[in-house]
């Protein structure tokens, strides 16, 4: 079962869920992964300190122009779409950090004078922070796309494995191919106009891609009931609301786990795993009965 | 005219309450927001919008059926597993594109050895020029799990430009996206300075050191503001240690302040809220940010 965490706005509490989440149901299911989509800001390891057991940088084709073979046609530059490909007088110049790696000029490139090259986009990490197993990635600054980092970052959980998934915020391209392919989308919202109206493009988002989920009300009672009354209208199921207090922004600043950091706080995330479980088992009797 | 860019890496350290109160502190400035794709600067400074422009960022493609030959050239040269095959009865199976996994490359469009393969240019974003109580803002909305993000970035921050320009305006505060990915580059290349706004949480330091890293390696000159300041006092002590090291100013510290919230659960910008303490912080950093000159 892999379940998405993602908020639309960013800070809304996406990681506090997810590690306290992962972290929680390690407890009673060993193997669970948790999985750090947020390649351009990753935390999660900053909460559950894993072991890292391997890390391998990634690699993606680029172009690269054999000058003695061009002739500076401009075949190559026409069809990329990103720009990626200059010509100066004959000579093509190419922009590695804008390039997707679609091969798009290679195929093009009538002299064969294009071959790919190797090139570095970021990293991938494996651990293991007691039961919980952890994946993640690092994006190398500077480089635009997170996507194809976060593609290879989530085949490192087999296929069968349960996973937590934390997305990074927006609602843009990184974060589709987070919850691509996600059994449950778990989204984490705060009581603030900011945080009602970026949730309303989440659950669009989400809606879109035909995905089931639910929402998480974070710094709950910040005297603001309109977000409660929005999930009530649209028929949104709200599995958890954890208190807003100061103790938690404290304890959360020194990366240690609210569920175990304060005193009380277990409550809320055990009634969100149960929740979460419950809905989860009764979206799969669904899905037995078709 | 100074182009000014906030960002923060990291969300929820207040960033966008930041902006709109230097919005209200500055004179003769545009306000832009391109933080496209979960916009809400608007929610504070409710812009009259004056001018809508339908933003072309993405093309799409389709397969025309009758003109598909099933030669599955498609789906080989897609790298983005976009070309999904329909198997029929017998040899009679068929291709289609998913929207969601195309990234608009326009291989398949350009090699299809049949032409079966049409281009579609859709509406993807609009872009508001409007009027806020402080001055003129740009602003943009991006469609729902819409690409091209960075692309309309920059279209928010030509159009910005523009408007500045018209009006004679002193300066362009830019609201930028969390994270250091394209909407991020696109925010930032090319502008005088950015203002890093960070909390005193390890997640926060984190995420600030991979936001430098950013504006170092385009050169921009980036001075900080540490807002919750007093949440976490060794933290806060590391950050003001990383960029004293990495020879960033630190322009402002705010303390940890329900005002913040109060305000913008009201709808309200904390500046003009603010206790006198408070508003003379704010006051400061935007004293501060002016004497960040941009490297030349």
């Amino acid at each position: 079962m892999r379940i998405a965490i993602a908020s639309g706005k960013g800070g809304t509490g996406k990681t506090t869920v997810a590690v306290n989440l992962a972290s929680l149901m390690s407890e009673t299911n060993s193997g669970l992964y948790y999985v750090d989509c947020d390649v351009e800001e990753p935390n999660g390891h900053l909460f559950l300190n894993p072991e890292v057991t391997a890390k391998r940088p990634l690699f993606l084709p680029k172009p690269s122009i054999n000058e003695e073979l061009c002739d500076g046609c401009g075949e190559c530059k026409v069809i990329c779409q990103y720009n990626a490909l200059a010509l100066i007088g004959e000579k093509v110049l190419v922009f590695p950090e804008l390039c997707h790696s679609c091969g798009g000029c290679t195929l093009a490139c009538t002299r064969d004078a294009i071959t790919e090259v190797p090139h570095e986009i970021g990293s991938i990490f494996e651990g293991k922070a007691g039961e919980l197993m952890y994946a993640g990635g690092e994006l190398k600054i500077g480089i635009p796309s997170a996507v194809p980092l976060i593609k290879e970052v989530k085949s490192m959980v087999p296929n069968m494995d349960d996973a937590i998934l934390d997305a990074p915020a927006g609602t843009s391209c990184p974060v589709i191919e987070t919850v691509r392919g996600a059994d449950y989308v778990l989204l984490v919202t705060e009581p603030t106009p900011f945080g009602l109206n970026d949730l309303k493009i989440a659950v669009e988002t989400v809606r879109l891609l035909g995905l089931p989920f639910g929402v998480v009300i974070n710094r709950a009672g910040m005297r603001d009931e309109k977000t409660n009354g929005y999930c009530e209208e649209e028929g949104i199921k709200i599995l958890s609301e954890i208190p807003n207090d100061r103790k938690a922004a404290e304890v959360y600043s020194r990366g240690q786990m609210l569920y175990t950091g304060i005193p009380g706080f277990r409550k809320y995330f055990k009634e969100l795993f149960l929740k979460l479980t419950a809905e989860i088992e009764s979206l799969t009797e669904k899905s037995t009965v078709i | 005219m100074k182009e000014i860019v906030v960002i923060s890496g990291k969300g929820g350290t207040g960033k966008t309450s930041i902006v709109a109160s230097l919005a209200a502190l500055a004179e003769h400035a545009v306000l832009a927001d391109c933080d496209v794709d979960a916009a809400d600067l608007h929610l504070l400074l409710t812009p009259k919008i004056e001018q809508t422009e339908d933003f072309y960022g993405g093309r799409c493609y389709h397969i025309e059926n009758e003109n598909c030959a099933q030669c599955g050239f498609c789906e080989e040269v897609c790298r983005f597993d976009a070309v999904i095959e329909h198997n029929g009865y017998g040899d009679n199976h068929s291709f289609s594109i998913d929207p969601i996994a195309c990234e608009s490359c326009g291989v398949c469009y350009y090699f299809c050895p049949d032409s079966a393969i049409v281009m579609d240019k859709s509406r993807t974003g609009e872009l508001f020029t409007s009027r806020m109580r402080y001055g003129p803002m740009v602003h943009a909305r991006l469609g729902i799990a819409e690409e091209n993000s960075g692309k309309l970035v920059a279209l928010v921050r030509k159009r910005a430009r523009e408007v500045a320009d018209r009006d004679n305006a002193e300066y362009i505060i830019i609201d930028g996206p969390p994270g250091v990915g394209c909407p991020v580059i696109s925010s930032i290349t090319g502008a005088d300075v950015v203002l890093i706004v960070t909390e005193p949480t390890i997640s926060g330091l984190s995420d600030l050191k991979r936001v430098a890293e950013l504006t170092g390696h385009f050169g921009i000159k980036t001075g900080v503001c540490i807002n919750k300041s007093d949440l976490n006092l060794d933290v806060s002590q590391q950050i003001s240690d990383y960029c004293s090291e990495s020879d960033i100013a630190i322009l402002g510290r705010i303390g940890y302040n329900e005002e913040f919230t109060g305000a913008l659960v009201r709808g309200e910008i904390v500046l003009e809220i603010a206790s006198e303490d408070l508003a003379a912080k704010i006051n400061s950093l935007w004293e501060n940010l002016n004497q960040l000159t941009p490297v030349n």
